[in-house]
């Protein structure tokens, strides 16, 4: 937290540096920045899903528009991109079984949306679409272009759907409050099975429904020391891994003898 | 108290997994099975990914059975030329499961194909054991003295060749039905995530007609090693082995199955088999439930390199 008020601070100067000179003659267009206090979240044994702060501010704001509250901000933190099987379960012979399946290159693994407003009121859906924002918006790249248009959209729909099940694709409305005319402080969910990786926290701002800027950030999300090694052993030396699993089974299983015994 | 799985990266309750160890251990040392058969289902209906359950369940199993085999080492009732041979067998088996097993993830059919075979092996081996023992019961009670085959019998699997002399057993058998059985074991160890001691104990007795005191410690033997194998195995082929998560099944699983080898002794064996029966079609009812009844969801996301 210290280190987010350090960069509230650096932000009040930057801004008050560039307002200044600015007031001439024509308005200078607005910027957004954003910051992050940490550029690493660590997740820890005990990690449940968490709320992730970002911080932000907009330059050369018109404070009438403001005041009018048109500003509108949407802060999304797109989790690293994976290939994903999307799979259907038909009854066959009475048992449902996997038949149908589509593979999508590059799904983002998490998507967490926060805005001020509802997404319907902030802006148009054909500028979502071009922006490609949202995740109902994203474009989803088939493995397999193919495929029948009807069964991409409806495997791409199912996608968006268990994704927003499991918590990885999230919105947030409400998540982005300004504290002053200049600042806003977002807040995005981070599910509890979050993937570890890089992140992309992408701030957009628009006015009255128009865009006007995209200003984003990195994020890198990692298991913390303990599950880190762990997972990096179980990958780098799979080998030793195994027997080291092998052998705490036996040893706990012979210490349970020791301990518990009733022979 | 939540705890974050490193390999299977999801949160769950320290408890609930402790709890599940225990209730499982108590079973397995009342009854005298390795457990996996129960471990891996709850692991699943527990939200954990089948392919890590699996992994993770054979792992489990090697602590509940090299607890178990070593009082049977104690007792002098392990039989390790037999088990030794069953062994071979098993890592041959074994092998062939791990393969079947990445080959059927690849195609997405991998938590149908386990679902499967444990409503088949489940209901047959729960069905037979619940007939064998409702007799038995029966019979006790109308004073009869039970049938028991005698030794001497031969099937057509004593008309084989290769024979070997197992001393400890009082056997002389030939090797291909040791071999195939424990290559049979090995297979189902390494999809399913079982010791396979629910099939062996019976497999030995009912088929190469062992001893049934040197029945338990033997299969007890080959399971530890065939687990471990597998073990291995996954981890070095699929990555899927959680340390953290067997570790907590391991720690409340040891401590169960002491209580339940004591509880188990109060009651007569046909009564314990017919419980162990009833368990067992539990599991393969509750299984075959998920398999027929239309699924909440019909959509499933899997990655691509990894489960």
């Amino acid at each position: 937290m210290a280190d987010a008020k350090a960069f509230v601070a650096a932000a009040w100067l930057t801004l008050s540096a560039f307002t200044l000179p600015g007031m001439a003659q024509t308005p200078p267009t607005e910027n957004i920045q954003i910051g992050l206090s940490t550029d690493n979240v660590s997740i820890t044994a005990g990690f449940s899903g968490a709320d992730l702060t970002i911080f932000g501010s907009l330059e050369n704001a018109d404070p009438l528009v403001a005041r009018q509250g048109r500003y509108d901000v949407i802060v999304v933190l797109e989790g690293p991109a994976r290939p994903v099987v999307v799979r259907r379960k038909d009854r066959l012979l009475g048992i449902w079984i996997n038949l149908e399946s589509e593979t999508f290159e590059n799904v983002p693994v998490s998507y967490s949306v926060a805005t001020t407003r509802p997404l319907q009121d902030v802006t148009d859906p054909n500028s979502y679409k071009q922006l490609s924002l949202g995740a109902s918006n994203l474009y989803m790249q088939p493995a397999d272009a193919g495929d029948s248009p009807a069964t991409i959209q409806e495997f791409t729909a199912a996608l968006r759907e268990r994704k927003a099940a499991t918590g990885l694709y999230s919105e947030n409305v409400g998540g982005v409050q300004f504290l002053s005319q200049n600042l806003f402080r977002a807040t995005v969910r981070l599910a509890p099975n979050v993937p570890v990786g890089t992140h992309k926290a992408r701030a957009f701002l628009f006015k009255s429904g128009l865009f006007i800027k995209e200003s984003s950030a990195q994020l890198e999300i990692r298991k913390s020391g303990f599950e880190q090694s762990i997972f990096r052993v179980a990958h780098d030396y799979s080998f030793l891994y195994g027997v080291f699993a092998v052998s705490l089974a036996m040893l706990t299983g012979w210490l349970g003898r020791l301990v518990f015994r009733k022979d | 108290m939540g705890i974050y799985l490193p390999i299977a990266e999801i949160s769950v309750n320290v408890f609930v997994l402790l709890a599940m160890g225990a209730a499982v251990g108590f079973l397995s040392g009342m009854f005298g099975v390795g457990g996996g058969f129960l471990i891996t289902p709850l692991l699943i209906f527990y939200n954990i990914p089948p392919a890590i359950a699996v992994a993770t369940g054979a792992n489990q199993v090697i602590a509940s059975s090299f607890s178990g085999a070593l009082s049977h080492v104690k007792r002098g009732t392990l039989d390790f030329k037999l088990g030794g041979v069953l062994l071979a067998g098993g890592i041959v088996g074994s092998t062939g499961g791990i393969f079947v097993f990445g080959f059927l993830r690849r195609l997405g059919q991998l938590d149908l194909f386990i679902s499967l075979l444990y409503v088949v092996l489940l209901g047959t081996v729960g069905g037979l054991m619940l007939v064998e023992s409702v007799n038995a019961l029966r019979a006790t009670r109308s004073g009869a003295a039970p049938v028991l085959k005698k030794s001497g019998q031969h099937n057509w699997i004593h008309r084989l060749p290769l024979k070997m002399r197992f001393r400890a057993s009082k056997l002389f058998v030939s090797v291909i039905p040791v071999l195939g059985l424990g290559a049979g074991i090995g297979f189902l160890s390494s999809i399913m995530g079982v010791g396979g001691g629910f099939i062996m104990v019976p497999a030995l007795i009912y088929l190469l007609k062992v001893p049934t005191n040197v029945v338990i410690g033997t299969s007890l033997f080959q399971i530890i090693f065939t687990s471990a194998y597998t073990t291995l195995v996954h981890a070095t082929t699929n990555q899927t082995v959680d340390v953290m998560l067997a570790f907590l099944l391991m720690a409340g699983g040891v401590a169960g199955a002491q209580y339940g080898a004591k509880a188990g002794q109060r009651l007569r064996g046909e009564q314990l088999r017919a419980l162990l029966a009833l368990l067992v079609l539990a599991v393969a009812i509750r299984l075959a439930i998920d398999l027929f009844v239309t699924p909440p969801n019909r959509y499933s996301l899997t990655g691509v390199d990894l489960g």
